[in-house]
């Protein structure tokens, strides 16, 4: 047998070492519509219980919401369940494209390719462009799958300080021998919900000749007054070169990603990104329920409106009862504990008082 | 501290820390597993050794074992120098 007593064992031990330092991750079974308040079995095996659900990505409310369920099952009804192919050979049908070309118009940008998911956009994005004679300099804190996409990428990688300008600049000067530049960052950042400057970044893009990449998981649908995201936050719309973004958080919260941005780019990713080509794209009935979730949020702002104050009353009451939050204007609230134990203890605590929440643990978060 | 190390320090303080923070960096902080440089920025730290001591560090020895102190650093660097 290949599976050794000696591998068993030494994966063993691993985990126990995981649970022993408190990085042991459970999950949590929930027995309802994803929604602000679910009922959750946890422990495993114990009866499910109700309780408000202050940790999820929902953040618009439209993962459960019925016209988009509706709109989901006629997706289902009229389109099918699966593709059963790649894209390229037999697996793209009309409304791939609509919401392709819908997603476009919605972010601002000339040309966008749907990924299964946001991990698998960043994951293949990079190698599809940039070879040797370029660099990407990417912010230290941009999410896990950048950092993965960036190391299968062959090109010089660099990295500036978490929103440090001038640490950047130093770097576009370093890199000016580079063929191209592209400088890298999430546009509100996952962990400690600030946004990036990207007025700043652009305009230092601009002064060096690089392009700019951000990754708006985290506030396409609500960030911006429209909700476009963190581009339209900071008056860049138009000017950055490539924006990834999911269908996994706010818009619907099914599952599925994108690359969006400058036409040559987004073609490069058809012809050549290895997440794209040969893995299904999303199926058609989250494509449907994903064209209802653009048609409602552009239709108005009330929703994303409604989040930002939530937002505001949130962090307000957070700082007067005096706890330590990261300062900012995203709804991702990051309540520092600085111990990793400790915030799984808080969770277990507030789950048993009725909250679901989750401590953040490395890699997740520090 | 020997002059390599004192520049490989000096690096280390310019390139990872931000402004305002005065943790100490001596020869033996742990700089990979105490926090203060990742595995992703590491890079950054390997390019600036090679040209500054003109050598090239092959990836399979750069590892964050080699990268975790200003003293291994400097052990590696002299294992690629020229005698």
């Amino acid at each position: 047998m290949a599976y050794s007593g000696r591998a068993r064992e030494s994966y063993q031990n691993e985990l126990a070492n995981l649970r022993g330092q408190g990085l042991f991750k459970k999950e949590r079974y929930i027995h309802a519509p994803q929604g602000a308040e679910t009922e959750v079995e946890f422990p495993a095996g114990n009866p499910p219980r109700k309780v408000i659900n202050i940790c999820a990505n929902n953040y618009l409310g439209l993962s459960s919401h019925p016209e988009v369920v509706a709109a989901a099952h006629a997706g289902l009804d009229h389109r099918g369940y699966g593709m059963s192919s790649v894209r390229f050979i037999c697996g793209t049908q009309d409304i791939h494209r609509e919401l392709e070309n819908k997603l476009t118009g919605f972010l601002g940008t000339e040309d966008m390719l749907l990924f299964p998911s946001c991990m698998d956009a960043n994951a293949g994005v990079f190698e599809a462009l940039f070879s040797e004679p370029d660099v990407m300099i990417a912010d230290r804190l941009v999410h896990a799958s950048i950092v993965d996409g960036i190391r299968l990428c062959k090109a010089t990688q660099d990295t500036f300080k978490h929103s440090d300008m001038g640490h950047l600049e130093e770097k576009l000067v370093e890199h000016q021998d580079k063929r191209f530049r592209m400088v890298i960052t999430d546009g509100a950042f996952s962990m400690d919900g600030d946004i990036a400057k990207l007025d700043a970044i652009v305009a230092l893009a601009e002064k060096h000749d690089a392009m700019v990449f951000v990754d708006d998981s985290h506030a396409s649908g609500f960030i911006g007054k429209t909700g476009r995201g963190t581009h339209e936050h900071c008056g860049v719309v138009g000017r950055i070169d490539i924006i990834t973004t999911t269908l996994g958080k706010a818009l619907g919260g099914a599952s599925g990603g994108c690359v969006s941005g400058r036409r040559e780019l987004v073609e490069m990713c058809r012809q050549r990104a290895r997440p794209y080509l040969f893995s299904n794209t999303v199926a058609p009935v989250i494509v449907s329920g994903a064209l209802k979730v653009l048609e409602l949020i552009s239709a108005t702002t009330e929703r994303r409106d409604t989040l930002e104050k939530n937002t505001l009353y949130w962090r307000k009451l957070l700082t007067d009862a005096g706890f330590d939050i990261k300062p900012g204007e995203s709804p991702i609230v990051a309540v520092m504990l600085y111990n990793a134990k400790l915030a799984q203890d808080v969770a277990r605590d507030l789950f048993a008082e009725g909250d679901l929440r989750c401590g953040v643990l490395l890699p997740g978060g520090s | 501290m020997n002059e390599l190390k004192q520049v490989i320090r000096d690096y280390i303080v310019k390139e990872y820390l931000e402004e305002g923070d005065d943790r100490q960096i001596t020869e033996d902080t742990r700089l990979i597993t105490g926090g203060i440089v990742d595995s992703f920025s590491m890079v950054s730290l390997k390019r600036f050794l090679e040209r500054k001591c003109n050598i090239q560090i092959p990836d399979a020895e750069a590892t964050p074992q080699a990268f975790d102190s200003v003293t291994s650093i400097a052990q590696l660097v002299k294992k690629f120098t020229n005698p």
